[in-house]
C-alpha cells in the first residue's frame, strides 16, 4: 500500500490495452483442427502506476493467470498490447524480452513447487544475479545473505534445502529471489493463499514492507477478496476473460456497481457470528 | 454426558518416525449431539485432521499408538475390528473430504458410485431401488437435472457440483454423523456459500450431527455450533460460538481472530500477525506449547495449563492459559478490536 495513490496522470508503469489470450482446442486425426476456442483472456485494459498495487480478484477459471502470464509474456498474446515503462513489449522475441525480465517478476502461489528441491536456497535467491552477470563471488554471497536477511529469514539458511522449510519461510524464498534481480514490477499470483492463516498476515506485511523501502510495484492476484482488498490501492474484478469493475480498493468493496462483483462479496463469509446471522436473516426475509 | 451421540475422550494418536515419535493428538475430549455442528479449528500440524481420521480408524497402522476411547451412542470405536469398523463407515458416520477429485473414482459414473456405496451397506436393495435413491440424493443436495448427471463422470462436473455429489454419496446411507474436512476450502466463495446453506439444511432437517474441520474462521462463524481451537495438537480453547469469538480466552484465539480480514470494517494500516511458526511436533517446547510466539508468555507457562474454566463464563468454555481473567480481557484489546499485540 502507498501512502498517497499516484494520480492517473502518472505516466503508468504498465499499460494494458485490448490483452486477448485464446487457445485453440484442437482435434483430428493427422491434421489438426481446431474446433473450440477458450477465451481466456478476452479484451482487457488496465495501468498500473508506479509504486501502487493493482489487486486482481475472480474465481477459478475466470482467466486471471493467464492474464499474468500473457502480461508477462510467458504466454503468447492473441491480439492487443503491453507496455512497460513505456515500451511495447507484447509479441517481442525471447532474446528480446531477456533485458526486460530482472525488472518484471513473479511469485507463485504454491512455495512448494515453485523452488528447484535441489538447489540450495543461496544458491536459488543468487542465480537471477548470476544470469544476470551483475554479481559474483563474494559480492553475489553478500547480496544473498543481505536479500535472505531483509525478507526475515537468516543468512545460515544459506546452504540449506528447500525442503527444511515451513511453507511460510518457502514463501520468504521465493520473495527473495523475485528480490534479487532489482525489479520494479512484481506479479503475485496467490501469494498467501497456501499458508497457514497466522503465517498469511506475516507475508501479507512484509510484502507491504518491501513495497515501501524499494519502491515497488505490484499486481497482486488472489480469490481472497478480503486480502486484496486490504493491500491493494485499486482493485480489478475479472469474470469470464474480462475486467467487469475497476477501481479503488474501498470503494469496490463499499459500493460495487457490477452485479458480479456484488454477488461476489455477498458469498465472503464474515468472521463474526452475530454479523452472519444478521445477514442470514436478512437474505431469508429478502427471499 | 451420556446422551451424546459421539463421544471422545483421552485421545491421543502417536506416530513413530524416523526422527523419533511424533505426538499428532495429544488428549483431546468432546461430546457431539444430534443435529450439533462441532468445528475443529487449527493450521496445518495442529492434529484436526488426524483427530477426526483416527475416530474413523483411518490412522491405524503398525506405526501408530492410539489410545483414548471414541463411542458412538456407546459402542466403542477405536477398539473394534476392521470388520465392524466398516459397518460404521459411510453407514453411520460417513466424511466428506476437501478436495472431491481425489475421493471420487474417475473412470466410473458417479451415480455408479453412489449405488455401490449403498449397496455395499444395504443388502436387501436391488440395482433399481439403489439408482432411484440416487436420483433422490443428488437431487437433495442441489445437483440440477440428477437423472442426466447420475450417468456423468466426475470430470463431467464443476467442482462445486463434484462437492455436492460427494456430500450425496456421504448422505446416501443416512448417516448419524457427518465429518467434513475442509469440505470448501477448494472451492470459490459463491461455491462455498452454498455447500454452507447446503450442511445448513441438512443439519436441521435431517438432525446431522456433524464434525467441520476447517482453518477458516468466517467458514466456522457461518456454520458451528460449539468450538474447537487446536494447537500443536492439543485443544488450546473450547467453547459455544460466540464465545470463541466474542470472549476468546486464549492468546493463540486472540492471534487468529486477530489476523482476519473483514471487508464490513475499515482496513487497518497493517494486518496484526502471530509471529514466528507453528512449532516441530518432534520438538515441542515444555509447557504451553504457543509460548514461544505468544508475547504475553511468562515463567509459569513452562508448566502445561489443564484444559478448564478459566476466564470463560460458561461450564463449556474452557482454555489453557495462565494469565488471570483480568489480565486476558486486557491484553487481547489492542486497538478496539481483539487481536495479539505484536511483540515489541
Amino acid at each position: 500500500m502507498s501512502a498517497e495513490r499516484p494520480s492517473a496522470q502518472v505516466e503508468p508503469l504498465l499499460q494494458v490495452s485490448g490483452l486477448v489470450k485464446h487457445f485453440a482446442v484442437k482435434r483430428g486425426l493427422l491434421i489438426d483442427r481446431e474446433v473450440d476456442r477458450v477465451r481466456a483472456v478476452d479484451g482487457v485494459d488496465l495501468r498500473v502506476a508506479p509504486g501502487e498495487t493493482l489487486g486482481l480478484v475472480g474465481e477459478s477459471g475466470c482467466g486471471k493467470s493467464t492474464l499474468c502470464r500473457t502480461v508477462l509474456q510467458l504466454l503468447k498474446p492473441t491480439a492487443g498490447s503491453v507496455r512497460f515503462e513505456g515500451r511495447e513489449i507484447a509479441g517481442l522475441s525471447r532474446r528480446e524480452m531477456r533485458p526486460l525480465r530482472p525488472r518484471m517478476q513473479m511469485i507463485f502461489q504454491d512455495p512448494y513447487a515453485s523452488l528447484n528441491p535441489r538447489k540450495r536456497v543461496g544458491q536459488i535467491v543468487g542465480d537471477p544475479l548470476r544470469i544476470q552477470r551483475s554479481a559474483s563471488g563474494a559480492e553475489l554471497r553478500r547480496r544473498v545473505r543481505e536479500l535472505l536477511e531483509r525478507v526475515g529469514l537468516s543468512s545460515a539458511h544459506f546452504d540449506r534445502f528447500p525442503h527444511e522449510f515451513s511453507g511460510g519461510q518457502r514463501q520468504r524464498i521465493g520473495i527473495a529471489r523475485a528480490l534479487a534481480p532489482r525489479p520494479r514490477l512484481i506479479v503475485a499470483d496467490e501469494p498467501v493463499s497456501a499458508l497457514d492463516v497466522s503465517i498469511r498476515a506475516q507475508i501479507v506485511n512484509l510484502l507491504d514492507d518491501l513495497q515501501e523501502e524499494f519502491g515497488l510495484t505490484y499486481v497482486f492476484v488472489a480469490h481472497d477478496i478480503g486480502i486484496v482488498r486490504h493491500v491493494a490501492d485499486r482493485i480489478a474484478v475479472m469474470h469470464e476473460g474480462r475486467i467487469v469493475e475497476e477501481g479503488p480498493a474501498d470503494r469496490v468493496c463499499e459500493r460495487p456497481s457490477h452485479p458480479y462483483t456484488r454477488s461476489l462479496l455477498a458469498a465472503v463469509p464474515i468472521p463474526d457470528p452475530r454479523e452472519s446471522r444478521a445477514r442470514r436473516r436478512a437474505g431469508a426475509a429478502r427471499s | 454426558m451420556s446422551e451424546a451421540l459421539l463421544a471422545v475422550r483421552d485421545l491421543r494418536v502417536e506416530f513413530v518416525t524416523e526422527g523419533g515419535p511424533l505426538r499428532a493428538v495429544d488428549g483431546v475430549s468432546f461430546d457431539l449431539s444430534p443435529g450439533e455442528v462441532l468445528a475443529i479449528v487449527g493450521e496445518s500440524g495442529s492434529g484436526k485432521s488426524v483427530t477426526a481420521q483416527t475416530i474413523l480408524g483411518l490412522t491405524r497402522s503398525p506405526n501408530a499408538r492410539i489410545e483414548g476411547t471414541a463411542s458412538l451412542r456407546g459402542e466403542e470405536l477405536l477398539a473394534a475390528s476392521e470388520a465392524e469398523l466398516r459397518k460404521v463407515r459411510g453407514d453411520r458416520i460417513a466424511m466428506v473430504f476437501q478436495d472431491p477429485l481425489t475421493s471420487l473414482n474417475p473412470v466410473r459414473r458417479v451415480g455408479d458410485q453412489i449405488v455401490e456405496a449403498i449397496r455395499a451397506h444395504r443388502e436387501r436393495i436391488g440395482r433399481g431401488e439403489a439408482r432411484g435413491l440416487t436420483v433422490e440424493m443428488l437431487d437433495s443436495v442441489g445437483i440440477p437435472q440428477p437423472e442426466r448427471r447420475i450417468d456423468d463422470y466426475p470430470h463431467e462436473l464443476s467442482g462445486g457440483m463434484r462437492q455436492r455429489a460427494m456430500i450425496a454419496m456421504a448422505l446416501a446411507l443416512d448417516p448419524e454423523v457427518l465429518i467434513a474436512d475442509e469440505p470448501t476450502t477448494a472451492l470459490d466463495v459463491t461455491i462455498q456459500a452454498q455447500i454452507l446453506d447446503l450442511l445448513r439444511r441438512l443439519n436441521r432437517e435431517r438432525d446431522l450431527a456433524t464434525v467441520l474441520i476447517s482453518h477458516d474462521l468466517g467458514v466456522v462463524a457461518e456454520i458451528a455450533d460449539r468450538v474447537l481451537v487446536m494447537y500443536a495438537g492439543r485443544v488450546v480453547e473450547e467453547g459455544a460460538l460466540d464465545e470463541i469469538f466474542y470472549d476468546p480466552q486464549h492468546p493463540y484465539t486472540w492471534g487468529l481472530l486477530g489476523s482476519l480480514t473483514r471487508l464490513d470494517r475499515e482496513r487497518p494500516e497493517r494486518l496484526p500477525q502471530i509471529r514466528g511458526a507453528p512449532p516441530s511436533l518432534l520438538d515441542l517446547p515444555a509447557g504451553c506449547a504457543f509460548r514461544p510466539r505468544c508475547p504475553h508468555a511468562f515463567g509459569r507457562c513452562t508448566e502445561l495449563p489443564a484444559l478448564e474454566t478459566r476466564g470463560g463464563e460458561t461450564a463449556g468454555h474452557r482454555d489453557r492459559c495462565w494469565l488471570t481473567p483480568g489480565e486476558k480481557r486486557e491484553s487481547r484489546a489492542v486497538g478496539g478490536r481483539i487481536a495479539l499485540e505484536e511483540a515489541r
